[in-house]
């Protein structure tokens, strides 16, 4: 069992959990991640290790409640436990030592994008970092990006925070700015922001690299479902990834896979919500 | 008691006792168990058909080198508690090997009586004895004196249980460590529960193998969370031993395997059963089938892919193989399970591609019919295409189930440990590596085998590690 010691909500759906992990926190590099499940009956999913802290022996998680299962996490409070935890896994991001690199992350995605752009400037470089959500209310982990980005800009789909506008608007900007190269963009986010940045910035030949979030069910290379084909090869997100030149990655495939369980989505999270009425649950 | 006559009867007897077992159109609705077992008054005639040999052919065939000669006397007396002693004095899993284990390529292929008529039904007799002491409650065997040296050992599979089980009895500090979130590997993930009832059969059994003594650590991926050189130089253990398996998955690669709708047989199964998504939407993991599912390969893998697609709901379920029946890899009990079920053969017949609807679900799958040529490498007579037999067949679900290869990421991140060219770690016939204190045994040394060779890896590894451990 694994004890949440901290519970922070980030923005209306969107929620942080320090989980005392200590083996795990030991050994978690940015771009990993783990693989919980909250109960007996639960999945097995994958979450991005956000933060880690080898001192307290504590992961970081930061997750949108976009299914049953996010939902069920997202009920849990400090001092509860989870049934799992596991990781970390994947492999851990190559980090350029020297260059100019742009992080864009997007909506849940600034946390994934997060513990890179804090590793970057662990490490003495320098990040422009381009941050945006729906809405100002789903904006995370601002003050955070601010403090290890030596640039941070905001947008808002609504215009209710920074620019009024999608983070390609800021990327391109910087694109055409052809008086200062830019060796490396990271993008993290909802497959469609991912697949646009990648779209965006493959014309001006800059590297850009993406951390894919499939569905999973082991994590350790076991069973495939999380086959992504990359630079016309087939790979396995969890053991060969999670982090992928968004320039080689099929997204029309990725995104059609995402989508495989839709209905069984659907079922689990009306039978969830069903059982939190009638004040049952399991 | 039988009576004289009817001990000469039974010696003369020439077939096994049958096992009963449910009936095929009821079992497809169900993942309840499909043979019952023997009853006790069954189990002692059938060993008494047993002819006790001086010099029995059977414990050779044995991995484990259990004493067969000696327990199925025990049961014919109707001394089924000191038989199950007997039993467990070599396997600490019979229940799982009365059940899993292929008898017939092994203790019952050199069975006396196998000549003239069918061998002793020693696996159905294995199991009635294990499954004596499962309902009446199993006895945990004394502690022996502690030897004060830790051994850790790497998956709890049949390499790692059986392994960490004896090291346990030879009075050594012993932890299991598993990736997954619970024990059992392939008789959790792969083994379908009709087959290896979880609950009442192998989670008795892994309790058994605790209670010995062995400390088990689940979600630990040894490789990532903690590898084998922290092992030793941090966590003081002074042996180790992996039995991680063989669990990757291998592909056809060919077009259109990408496709929603196309599993791997682990995927499949392990949503199956580690997961129980036949219980979905009571358990939250799910499982996409279609009505009409094509299983690539006829190995034992296909065969519980094939016969969980049809307790799923399936309307049709086919096993697609390349060769002929006779090179079917699958244990006979196994194929003539599936047909009985249901399960359509369509053999001779090699997928090529794979064709998905407009929103990318398989709608069909391109095969070609073959004809066996020259034996091959493996013996086996090789599949050669037959020019222009191409044909379209109309599935909406794959499943691939034609192997699995060793996992990396021991070999990946353990210094000194030598590696074959096809993945496997290097071990001698005693499970010693090419690193001092390290062993292995099971798939991760032989490629993808069997259950019970993997427990008799994990044996004798035991006892050389204990070898090794009395020189520290």
């Amino acid at each position: 069992m694994f004890k949440i010691v901290k519970k922070r909500v980030l923005a209306d759906v969107s929620k942080l959990m320090e989980v005392e992990a200590p083996l795990v926190a030991r050994k978690a590099q940015p771009g990993q991640f783990i693989i919980l499940r909250v109960d007996d009956n639960g999945e097995r999913i994958p979450l991005t290790i956000a933060d880690s802290d080898k001192e307290k022996g504590t992961i970081t998680i930061i997750f949108q409640e976009v299914g049953k299962t996010t939902m069920q996490l997202g009920a849990l409070e400090e001092g509860d436990y989870l049934s799992d935890f596991v990781g970390p896994l994947g492999q851990a991001m190559e980090l350029p030592t020297t260059g100019r690199i742009i992080a864009v992350g997007g909506g849940v995605g600034i946390a994934p994008v997060y513990p890179k752009v804090k590793a970057f400037h662990e490490a003495g470089m320098e990040v422009i970092s381009i941050i945006g959500a729906r809405t100002a209310d789903l904006l995370i982990l601002e003050d955070e990006m601010r403090a290890v980005s030596k640039e941070l800009h905001v947008c808002t789909d609504d215009g209710t925070k920074g620019h009024h506008g999608f983070v390609s608007d800021i990327l391109q900007k910087f694109l055409d700015d052809k008086s200062q190269k830019i060796d490396e963009i990271i993008a993290v986010g909802p497959l469609p922001m991912m697949r646009a940045v990648s779209n965006q910035t493959k014309p001006y030949g800059v590297k850009t690299m993406v951390s894919l979030n499939p569905i999973m069910v082991d994590g350790t290379g076991m069973c495939g479902c999380c086959r992504v084909t990359v630079g016309g090869q087939t790979k396995f997100t969890c053991v060969d990834g999670p982090v992928f030149d968004a320039h080689e990655v099929d997204f029309v495939e990725l995104t059609r896979r995402g989508q495989m369980y839709l209905q069984e989505e659907k079922v689990a999270v009306d039978k969830y919500e069903h059982e939190c009425r009638s004040g049952g649950g399991r | 008691m039988l009576d004289k006559d009817q001990i000469k009867q039974l010696r003369r007897m020439k077939e096994k006792h049958p096992m009963p077992e449910q009936a095929p159109q009821d079992r497809v609705k169900n993942y309840n168990e499909v043979p019952f077992g023997y009853d006790a008054d069954t189990a002692i005639k059938e060993a008494t058909r047993c002819l006790q040999c001086k010099e029995a052919k059977c414990v050779e065939g044995c991995p484990v080198e259990v004493d067969i000669p000696g327990f199925i006397g025990l049961i014919a007396e109707g001394k089924f508690d000191e038989g199950i002693k007997k039993l467990k004095e070599k396997n600490n899993l019979p229940a799982v090997c009365g059940r899993v284990c292929p008898q017939e390529s092994q203790c019952e292929a050199f069975c006396i009586r196998g000549k003239k008529g069918e061998p002793v039904a020693i696996g159905r007799l294995e199991r009635f004895l294990a499954d004596y002491e499962l309902a009446k409650g199993v006895e945990t065997p004394p502690k022996p004196p502690s030897t004060g040296k830790r051994v850790a050992i790497v998956g709890a599979g049949p390499a790692g249980l059986t392994a960490a089980g004896d090291l346990a009895r030879m009075g050594h500090e012993v932890v299991l460590f598993e990736a997954f979130h619970a024990t059992g590997g392939v008789l959790r993930y792969g083994i379908p529960e009709f087959r290896l009832p979880k609950e009442k059969v192998l989670q008795r059994e892994v309790d058994y193998i605790a209670s010995l003594g062995v400390d088990i650590k689940t979600n630990v991926v040894v490789g990532k969370t903690i590898t084998i050189d922290e092992l030793f130089d941090e966590e003081g253990f002074q042996a180790v031993f992996i039995g991680t398996g063989a669990g990757l998955p291998m592909f056809l690669n060919i077009p259109g395997e990408n496709l929603n709708g196309v599993f791997s047989a682990n995927e499949f199964l392990t949503r199956a059963n580690l997961m129980k998504a036949y219980l979905f939407p009571d358990y939250d993991t799910p499982i996409k089938l279609g009505k009409k599912v094509a299983v690539v390969g006829a190995g034992n893998v296909a065969m519980d892919s094939a016969r969980t697609s049809l307790r799923l709901g399936a309307e049709e379920v086919h096993i697609v193989y390349r060769r002929s029946d006779k090179e079917m890899p699958a244990r006979a009990e196994e194929i003539e399970h599936a047909k009985e079920e249901g399960v359509v053969f369509n053999l001779l017949t090699n997928p090529v591609k794979i064709i998905g609807d407009e929103n990318g679900w398989v709608k069909g799958m391109e095969c070609i019919r073959m004809e066996l040529g020259e034996p091959d490498d493996s013996g086996r007579a090789r599949p050669v295409p037959i020019k222009g037999s191409e044909f379209i067949f109309d599935v909406d679900t794959i499943v691939i189930a034609i192997g699995q290869s060793p996992n990396p990421l021991i070999p990946q991140t353990t210094s000194d440990l030598e590696i074959s060219r096809w993945g496997t770690i290097e071990a001698d016939e005693e499970g010693a590596t090419s690193r001092k204190g390290v062993y292995a045994g099971g798939d991760i040394v032989t490629g993808a085998a069997t259950v019970i060779l993997a427990m008799g890896a994990g044996k004798v590894a035991a006892r050389a590690m204990d070898n090794y451990l009395k020189t520290l």
